[in-house]
C-alpha cells in the first residue's frame, strides 16, 4: 500500500532518501540545490526508485531534467502524486 | 556465495542460456532459468542445477512482453536480481531485399528492445545494492557482416552499443554491463548451419560448446571482474581474430 503523498510524507522520505544516498542531514533544506549537495544523476535515479517505491509515483528523465532545488524535488512528487 | 541476490537468465531451457544458468549455479547464486515455450528444457535445466547441489527455479515469460519481464526480474525470497543474462534471441534470416517488415520489426524487438527493457528494470536495484552485472549475448555477427542476416547483425551490432553506453553510465556504482560475442557454437540456432568445411575456417579447429561461452558469462558476472566493464569479449576460437 503506497504512503499518502502529502507534503510532510514527501519531505521526510525524500530527505531520508539523500541522507541515504550520502547527503549530511544538516545541508538539507528545501532551498539546497541538488548540485550544491553533490547529488548526482545517479543519484536521482535511486532518489525517483524510493519515491516510486513508497509513494507509487514514477518519475522519468524528462520529469527531473529541470529539477535544481530540494523543495522543486517534493513538490513535483506530490503534484505527480495529485 | 555470500552475496545476497539472484541470478536471471533469459532463454535458458537450451543451449547457451542453459549452459550460463548451470555455470552461475555452479559459482553459487541461485538462478531463474527463464523460459517462452519449452517448460521441459527449463525443467531439465532446473533438475540439472539441483543434482549438482545448485539452486534454481523455471520461470515462464516471453522477454517480448514487457509485463512479463517485470514479473522474471522482480526481488523475490533470494533478494533482488544483482545478475542479469540477457540471451533469448531469434532469427529471422533472409537477404535484405527480401526481408519483411516482421521479420525485421520481431528480431530488433526480441534481441535489442528486450535486451534495453531487461536493463532497464533490472538496474534500479542493483544501483541500489552498488553491485550488479549485465550481461548481454551479441554475436560475432553484427561486428562482421553475414549475407542473410541485416536483421539480426542490426540487433545485435545494436546491444554492442547499448552495452557500452549503459556501462558508462552505472560504472560509479559497483554495476558492470558487458557484452559476449559468441561464433560458431553449436546450439539447436545454429545446427542447420553447422557441417561441411566451416571448421577449417576456424583457427580453432573446432566449433564451440555453450560451455564455453557460459565460462566466459561466470567470469564477467563474478566479484573477480569488477573492472571489466563495457567491453565485449569475443568467444570464437579465433574466427574474427
Amino acid at each position: 500500500m503506497a504512503t499518502e503523498a502529502t507534503k510532510e510524507n514527501v519531505e521526510k522520505v525524500i530527505y531520508d532518501g539523500l541522507v541515504e544516498l550520502g547527503t549530511d542531514r544538516a545541508q538539507l533544506s528545501r532551498e539546497a540545490t541538488l548540485e550544491d549537495l553533490e547529488v548526482d544523476s545517479l543519484d536521482l535515479v535511486e532518489l525517483a526508485q524510493i519515491v516510486e517505491d513508497e509513494f507509487g509515483v514514477e518519475l522519468r528523465g524528462d520529469d527531473v531534467k529541470d529539477v535544481e532545488t530540494v523543495g522543486q524535488v517534493i513538490d513535483l512528487v506530490v503534484s505527480k502524486a495529485g | 556465495m555470500a552475496r545476497e541476490g539472484v541470478a536471471v537468465v533469459t532463454g535458458a531451457s537450451r543451449g547457451i542460456g542453459a549452459a550460463c544458468a548451470e555455470a552461475l549455479a555452479e559459482a553459487g547464486w541461485p538462478v531463474r532459468v527463464n523460459y517462452r515455450a519449452d517448460e521441459a528444457g527449463a525443467r531439465e535445466v532446473v533438475a540439472r542445477i539441483e543434482a549438482a547441489g545448485g539452486r534454481a527455479a523455471a520461470v515462464r515469460a516471453d522477454v517480448a512482453d514487457p509485463e512479463a519481464l517485470q514479473r522474471l526480474l522482480a526481488p523475490g525470497e533470494e533478494g533482488p536480481v544483482v545478475v542479469l543474462v540477457n540471451n533469448a534471441g531469434l532469427r529471422r534470416d533472409g537477404l535484405a531485399p527480401q526481408l519483411g517488415d516482421e521479420d525485421w520489426e520481431q528480431v530488433i524487438d526480441v534481441n535489442l528492445g528486450a535486451v534495453f527493457r531487461a536493463t532497464r528494470a533490472a538496474l534500479p536495484a542493483m544501483l541500489r545494492a552498488r553491485f550488479g552485472r549485465v550481461i548481454n549475448i551479441a554475436s560475432v555477427v553484427g561486428p562482421q557482416a553475414n549475407a542473410g542476416q541485416a536483421n539480426y547483425a542490426a540487433s545485435k551490432a545494436g546491444v554492442i552499443g547499448f552495452t557500452k553506453t549503459v556501462a558508462v553510465e552505472v560504472a560509479r556504482r559497483g554495476v558492470t554491463v558487458n557484452a559476449v560475442c559468441p561464433g560458431l557454437i553449436e546450439t539447436a540456432l545454429t545446427a542447420e548451419i553447422l557441417g561441411g568445411d566451416l571448421e577449417q575456417r576456424i583457427p580453432a579447429r573446432r566449433v564451440g560448446t555453450p560451455h564455453d561461452v557460459a565460462a566466459c558469462v561466470r567470469f564477467l558476472a563474478s566479484e573477480e571482474a569488477s573492472y571489466v566493464t563495457g567491453t565485449t569479449l569475443t568467444v570464437d576460437g579465433g574466427l574474427s581474430a
